[in-house]
């Protein structure tokens, strides 16, 4: 107990010191939160529920467009705004900016849960593969959709509001850092608690074996929707600020990014360990450090590393660090293992 | 009229479709594997046709070639990565798959470049019905192609030795192996009739259509879409709703406008399975 509340106390301080240790990577770090936020996620829905989903990128991407729309929308008109130079003619002032975003990033938490919550008792009927295949098409089908929608932008995209003019030069990327910082510790807690509650033995049992939990007397759709909606939440959340923070949606290449952030998602996850806590906060981190350096160095060949890491993690590593680890150290995951029946298998191998 | 244009236009489409989704049923069939990367297989076969056109030999021969080096690429691709997943759980395949398919598209995009190309054929166009309706012969020829192809396919799947060993694994792989088929060798040669498949698809797409390297995962799910609608193994299924699929398209095209086409694609998609998944609901099942 003592050694956690160390451990978290430690990443706690390093987070909040993190943007003035390395103030030259803050966007970076805020990437990296938001990262390992839609990794935990995904994990609470492919890891915990067992329902592998690609489709968590419609609630990012609709979380983005919520986001800005609502930004922009409270104050000026939406449709001038977008089309064209509109972010020149109108300008937020700070405290319309900071109460746009606000209200905008509530939105964009909740009305992604709303119509997770919506379609759930028609997409959560689909199992394996179905579902997998389903919500591609449902994350595809958004950004083709939205791609044609002349109010936010259609095929030119939408700049989100520009931070507004104070004093201090870094405070865009402190702003945005601590903004998803805080989202990113909010969310650790909440599926922290979570997993320590029935909900999280529920879903485990969905992913086991999801007839014998009916069989139980689990209403085994009621749970899935709520976990949906779980993921939905956060996701929404992560979306708004990405929005904010890259500064243009666009509808295939930022907010509905299947190629990329849909599958970043499920790869984080499975490369940190999928159904564990910390698997996909660690999985996220080497990801990005991993990302970051190729999408330096190796400028036009990313996809190609990343279509063998995908391929390469998929094949040989399925289980992921946490659960290498796991296999490695029972212990310390708080299995009991016999001393002699473990001795016993090492002499057989 | 132009209903008439549309459903004649969505017809050779989707024969075209048709043939894609037949590989894609093929391979789903016997080693029980999604492959999200069949649109990209089907855009490389369409770049070799571009590739002999842009050296001066007359595309259509990319219906004979690249079939032939594609066969090829299927075989590798199995042994690389596909034979590691095929016991696996279907989820491995479909990211591993996924893995392959944006792999594809980047190379292609660094071989090909980022343009959107076509190979000329030079077939003129056909008038009907008062010139109201226009079909270009290049339309007509891939249909006749694919037809061709889709026959000769079934034959050889019904007298061949090594259809019936296919078809033997796709019953029962443990019963095969028991009786001396090679599944191993088998599942190499069906991933490779698949990939040689989208190679006349993508060469024939080249010739009446365009090509790009991102287009790809559109045909994956297109070919998904009538699989799950057909069945495996249900040919004129795989027939019947790759004409329906197309027709659906063109429509979807001329009423909703062009850049909702590929949009409602996919939603067709998610529609098709919530409806599935409601009829079977009421007995209680779920699709499997």
């Amino acid at each position: 107990m003592n050694k956690n509340i160390i451990l978290y106390g430690a990443i706690l301080i390093f987070g909040i010191a993190a943007p003035f240790i390395f103030p030259a990577f803050k966007v970076q770090l805020s990437i990296l939160c938001i990262l390992i936020i839609l990794a935990i996620t995904w994990n609470v829905q492919g890891g915990e529920m067992g329902y592998n989903t690609f489709g968590n990128i419609l609630f990012y991407g609709l979380g983005m467009y919520l986001c800005a729309s609502v930004q922009v929308g409270m104050f000026f008109p939406l449709g001038e705004w977008t089309e064209g130079g509109g972010e020149k003619t109108f300008v937020h002032t700070p405290a319309q900016f900071f109460q746009g975003f606000a209200v905008g990033l509530a939105v964009a938490a909740v009305v992604p849960a709303i119509i997770a919550g919506l379609i759930g008792y028609s997409i959560l009927g689909l199992r394996g593969h179905y579902f997998a295949i389903c919500t591609l098409g449902l994350g595809v089908a958004a950004g083709e959709i939205s791609g044609g929608i002349e109010i936010i932008g259609a095929g030119q995209g939408f700049t989100t509001p520009p931070f507004p003019n104070v004093d201090r030069l870094e405070a865009r990327g402190e702003f945005f850092y601590f903004c998803s910082f805080i989202v990113l510790v909010f969310t650790f807690l909440a599926v922290k608690a979570i997993y320590s509650t029935r909900f999280k033995l529920v879903l485990n049992a969905i992913r086991d074996n999801e007839d014998k939990a009916e069989a139980m007397g689990i209403q085994t759709m009621k749970y899935k929707i709520i976990g949906w909606m779980i993921s939905a939440f956060f996701c929404g959340l992560a979306g708004g600020i990405m929005g904010g923070l890259v500064g243009y949606i666009d509808s295939t290449d930022v907010a509905f990014d299947g190629r990329e952030m849909g599958v970043f998602m499920v790869l984080m996850a499975i490369l940190g360990g999928k159904g564990t806590l910390w698997g996909p906060v660690i999985g996220a981190t080497l990801f990005h450090i991993f990302k970051e350096g190729f999408w330096t160095f190796f400028l036009g060949w990313q996809y190609v590393a990343l279509g063998v890491l995908i391929v390469v993690i998929v094949i040989y590593f399925p289980e992921g660090i946490m659960g290498w680890l796991r296999e490695k150290y029972p212990e310390r995951f708080g299995e009991v293992v016999d001393e002699a029946d473990r001795k016993a298998q090492v002499t057989l191998k | 009229m132009l209903t008439l244009q549309a459903v004649l236009d969505g017809l050779l489409l989707g024969v075209l479709f048709a043939l894609i989704a037949y590989g894609m049923a093929l391979q789903w069939g016997v080693m029980n594997i999604i492959n999200i990367a069949q649109g990209d297989l089907v855009i490389l076969g369409g770049y070799i046709a571009y590739f002999m056109y842009l050296y001066g030999i007359h595309p259509a021969w990319g219906v004979i070639v690249s079939p032939i080096i594609m066969y090829f690429v299927g075989v590798i691709i199995y042994k690389l990565v596909i034979n590691k997943v095929v016991d696996r759980d279907l989820f491995i395949s479909i990211l591993a798959t996924f893995g392959i398919s944006i792999l594809f598209m980047q190379l292609m995009n660094f071989a090909f470049g980022a343009d959107v190309v076509l190979a000329n054929s030079g077939y003129g166009t056909t008038m009907l019905f008062d010139n109201s309706v226009t079909l270009p012969n290049s339309k007509i020829f891939s249909a006749f192609i694919s037809i061709v192809f889709a026959i000769g396919l079934v034959i050889y799947m019904k007298k061949s030795k090594l259809g019936r060993a296919i078809r033997a694994t796709a019953q029962n792989a443990r019963a095969a192996k028991i009786l001396g088929v090679d599944t191993e060798k088998v599942y190499a040669a069906t991933f490779g009739i698949n990939a040689a498949l989208c190679g006349v698809a993508g060469a024939l797409i080249s010739i009446t259509f365009t090509i790009h390297p991102y287009m790809g995962l559109p045909y994956t799910i297109r070919s998904f879409m009538i699989v799950i609608v057909a069945g495996l193994g249900n040919l004129p299924g795989v027939a019947m709703s790759g004409m329906g699929l197309g027709v659906f398209e063109e429509f979807a095209d001329y009423i909703l406008g062009t850049e909702f086409r590929i949009g409602s694609v996919f939603l067709l998609l998610v529609l098709i399975l919530v409806y599935r998944r409601f009829k079977l609901s009421r007995k209680r099942e779920y699709l499997k």
